[in-house]
């Protein structure tokens, strides 16, 4: 495993100079430890301490930032095996194929649905990330290339044209596309031209030990960033991800600490199966996700397991504090209160959506504490929501003042009469699925 | 050159369990190690996908899921034979909505004579699962372990507030529990304890730990689960080593995501495929999160499923 931090610290000069950025030694040594900072930034370190050091201490997966603006991303970076561990840091980056053997039509279709497919959710905006550009020899492979790198997304040069690739890389350098790729017979040629950009490769192997070789040989002649590609059939790539994955973290082996490059597109010729096999490299160790195509059905369930699996296990997932609209709601429309954990006003919202009634959704800010958790925690009571209630000027919108209250919280009912005259507040279900028999029932009185 | 990349160290072994009896009983369980890891450790049986059959019209079911049911939507009867002969399906689900107070509030007695004739027309193994609510749940369950005496059912949810009079007539008719627990690896493990501190034999209970839908919690469900199995292959901890069931169907089609229609929402695709994909990959992922039987409803979602499970075995 890697060093303690304390173990770290004691290599440092202890001086506090905050030439790294850091207030002091100790917390800098930390964030080696966790393996976030580079010991590089110390100017004050012996060489020889930070070769150790790096040794030791260096991140067990390389980062590496592709794309430019708004679409930069990171690849790699990961710590742990299992997300409850501590978490995954950066989500694999999703996007199409796109041949230069495509009419200009479907190209510009490709490249029209990489930039409009984009889902809001939470406050965080889904969408793809990533281009692959396949030379299939029909010499519009240069003029794609200049069309995608207006994306700002990170691109894949699939070509084996040097000559290309010389061309190619100039235009596009400032998203530091990715070369496709290097194997046992070409990593030569292919090296030396990431080597002279400086732009990450791609090692292909069909085994891990061809992956090692491969990624050994290319790092010798000086490149940094290398992105791993195991071909094979599902059951082989899913294998080696996972192997992959257990040498980077635990094993230490550095050979295999990058990114992992997946194309479901290249493993089946049916759609839906190439969603699911995507699927599996979301949440088992894929960094860069292929496909052939990309169309709301499929790449907003993946976009959504994506998500799920690389949302911070350690940090309650929260919706802003507000008024939500669902379905449509008028002056008659009930008022439901609720806190904002974000699972809860997803099931809350869902099931007012349910029952086709409209009402309006005040969230409280509840630290993204669930119903019970906040008011157990004082966090979520009949204060915060009357005082919510008055901000939020909820009553400019509803004419008939009805609040519903979670029937989890019954015990505040009296007491948020009293700190909303005027207000009639009606006990909810306990649970959200009962909320559109609860709503019919409600304007059938 | 060849490099050692190091082992888990497996320990453990999840217990297997039998439901059914005759030439169609299924058995899961039995691994030593995760799901999907052929390549080191023994999954003697592969994980299962139990078709959820209503035992009255589903009215809150999209329509999407209907119609490859429209013939039978009024008989659990035939639905259940149709999912045997037409779609292969090797375990059922019977979900009990009709027993719900809030809803229906159909006697358990009558619940117990359709079950009466259902025994007598299907032979592949079966499960039942009650309305989430304890007390009905508890009444008509201990009818049905009675009434399939022998037949070696799995009877479920089963609760922290109904273990003892479940588990009761899961004992005396020998039966599988489906023991139930909100999302936490301790609660789950308290549940099996309880139970087998009752008398719960060990090969007669497979956990539930409440399964969320994508974008829906499934983060929690896929955590809890995987720490569940490292706790019975790699920790020694006997008491969380046994299989797992998740109700997949039912939290997928209730969403809000798979209800937009592909005229109104052209950038979410077509409606039917995206549902069919978000069952399909939500089943999927709690595979490899250690799942040994998914609950499901759309035919094709459980067709890709299955030809996941074939390509990793």
């Amino acid at each position: 495993m890697a060093l303690k931090p304390l173990d770290i610290f004691k290599l440092l000069p202890k001086t506090n100079c905050k030439e790294c950025g850091f207030p002091t030694c100790l917390a800098f040594a930390m964030q080696i430890a966790m393996g976030k900072e580079d010991i590089k930034k110390c100017p004050h370190v012996s060489e020889e301490t930070k070769a150790k050091l790096l040794q030791e201490a260096a991140p067990p997966m390389k980062v590496i930032s592709i794309g430019k603006d708004n679409e930069k991303i990171n690849l790699g970076g990961e710590t742990v095996m299992f997300r409850h561990e501590k978490t995954f840091y950066n989500s694999p980056a999703i996007g199409c194929i796109i041949s230069d053997s495509m009419s200009d039509e479907e190209i510009d279709n490709s490249i029209k649905n990489t930039i409009d497919m984009n889902y809001d959710r939470v406050g965080v905006t889904l969408k793809s990330n990533i281009i692959g550009i396949k030379d299939d020899g029909k010499g519009k492979f240069i003029d794609i290339v200049k069309k995608t790198s207006q994306t700002a997304k990170g691109l894949i040069l699939m070509s084996q044209n040097p000559s290309i690739l010389n061309q190619a890389i100039p235009l596009c350098k400032d998203v530091n596309p990715i070369l496709f790729y290097a194997d046992t017979v070409n990593y030569q040629e292919m090296g030396s031209i990431a080597k002279q950009f400086s732009v990450p490769i791609v090692v292909k192997g069909k085994s891990i030990d061809e992956l090692v070789d491969i990624s050994k040989k290319i790092a010798e002649m000086g490149v940094e960033n290398i992105i791993l590609y195991p071909e094979g059939s599902i059951n082989q790539v899913y294998k080696n991800l996972i192997l992959i994955r257990r040498a980077a973290i635990l094993g230490k082996i550095k050979e295999l600490g990058y990114p992992v490059l997946t194309i479901p597109t290249f493993m089946t010729d049916d759609y839906l199966k190439e969603t699911m096999y995507a699927g599996n490299f979301i949440a088992k160790y894929g960094g860069i996700i292929l496909l052939s195509k990309l169309t709301g059905e499929a790449l907003f369930p993946l976009f959504l397991e994506r998500l799920n699996i690389f949302t911070d296990p350690q940090k309650p997932m929260a919706t802003p504090e507000g008024i939500y609209e669902i379905g449509k709601p008028d002056s008659k429309s009930p008022v439901f209160v609720t806190t904002n954990f974000s699972l809860t006003y997803f099931i809350v919202s869902g099931e007012i959506e349910n029952s086709k009634t409209g009402a309006y959704l005040l969230i409280q800010d509840a630290e993204g504490l669930s119903v019970l958790t906040a008011w157990a925690a004082d966090k979520f009571n009949a204060e915060t929501i009357a005082t919510l209630v008055k901000k939020s000027k909820i009553e400019e919108k509803t004419s008939n003042k009805t609040l519903i209250l979670p029937g989890m919280v019954a015990q505040i009912m009296g007491e948020l009469e009293e700190e909303l005259p005027g207000w009639k507040i009606v006990l909810g279900p306990r649970e959200a699925a009962h909320i559109p028999v609860f709503l019919k029932d409600l304007s059938s009185t | 050159m060849s490099i050692q990349i190091p082992e888990p160290g497996y320990t453990g072994k999840i217990k297997e369990i039998t439901i059914g009896v005759g030439s169609k009983a299924v058995t899961v369980g039995g691994q030593s190690a995760f799901n999907f890891h052929t390549f080191e450790g023994q999954i003697p049986h592969q994980s299962l996908i139990a078709y959820e059959i209503p035992d009255t019209i589903p009215d809150d079911w999209m329509d999407i899921c209907k119609k490859p049911y429209q013939d039978v939507l009024n008989d659990p009867i035939g639905w259940a034979k149709k999912c045997v002969e037409e779609y292969s399906a090797k375990i059922l689900v019977i979900s009990l909505i009709s027993i719900d107070p809030i809803g229906m509030n159909r006697p358990a007695s009558d619940v117990a004579k359709m079950v009466e004739k259902l025994i007598k027309e299907v032979d592949v193994p079966l499960l039942f699962w009650g309305c989430d609510n304890p007390e009905k749940d508890t009444e008509t369950l201990r009818l049905i372990a009675e009434v399939c005496d022998g037949k070696n059912i799995g009877i479920g949810p089963v609760v922290d507030k109904n273990y003892k009079q479940i588990g009761a007539a899961a004992i005396a008719y020998k039966h599988v529990i489906l023991a139930s627990s909100p999302v936490d690896v301790n609660l789950g493990k308290q549940l099996n304890i309880l139970l087998l501190e009752l008398g719960v034999p060990e090969n007669k209970i497979i956990m539930d730990p409440t399964t969320g839908g994508l974008g829906y919690g499934i983060e929690y469900t896929y955590s809890v689960m995987e720490r569940d199995r490292i706790a019975g292959l790699l920790q020694q901890d006997d008491k969380l080593a046994f299989p797992m069931i998740c109700y997949v169907g039912r939290e997928i089609w209730k969403t809000k995501e798979v209800s937009l229609s592909s005229s109104e929402f052209p950038k979410m695709g077509n409606q039917e495929e995206r549902g069919i994909l978000m069952e399909a990959l939500t089943a999927n992922i709690l595979v490899s999160a250690g799942a040994d039987i998914l609950v499901m409803r759309h035919p094709k979602a459980v067709q890709l499923m299955n030809e996941m499970l074939e390509e990793l075995k």
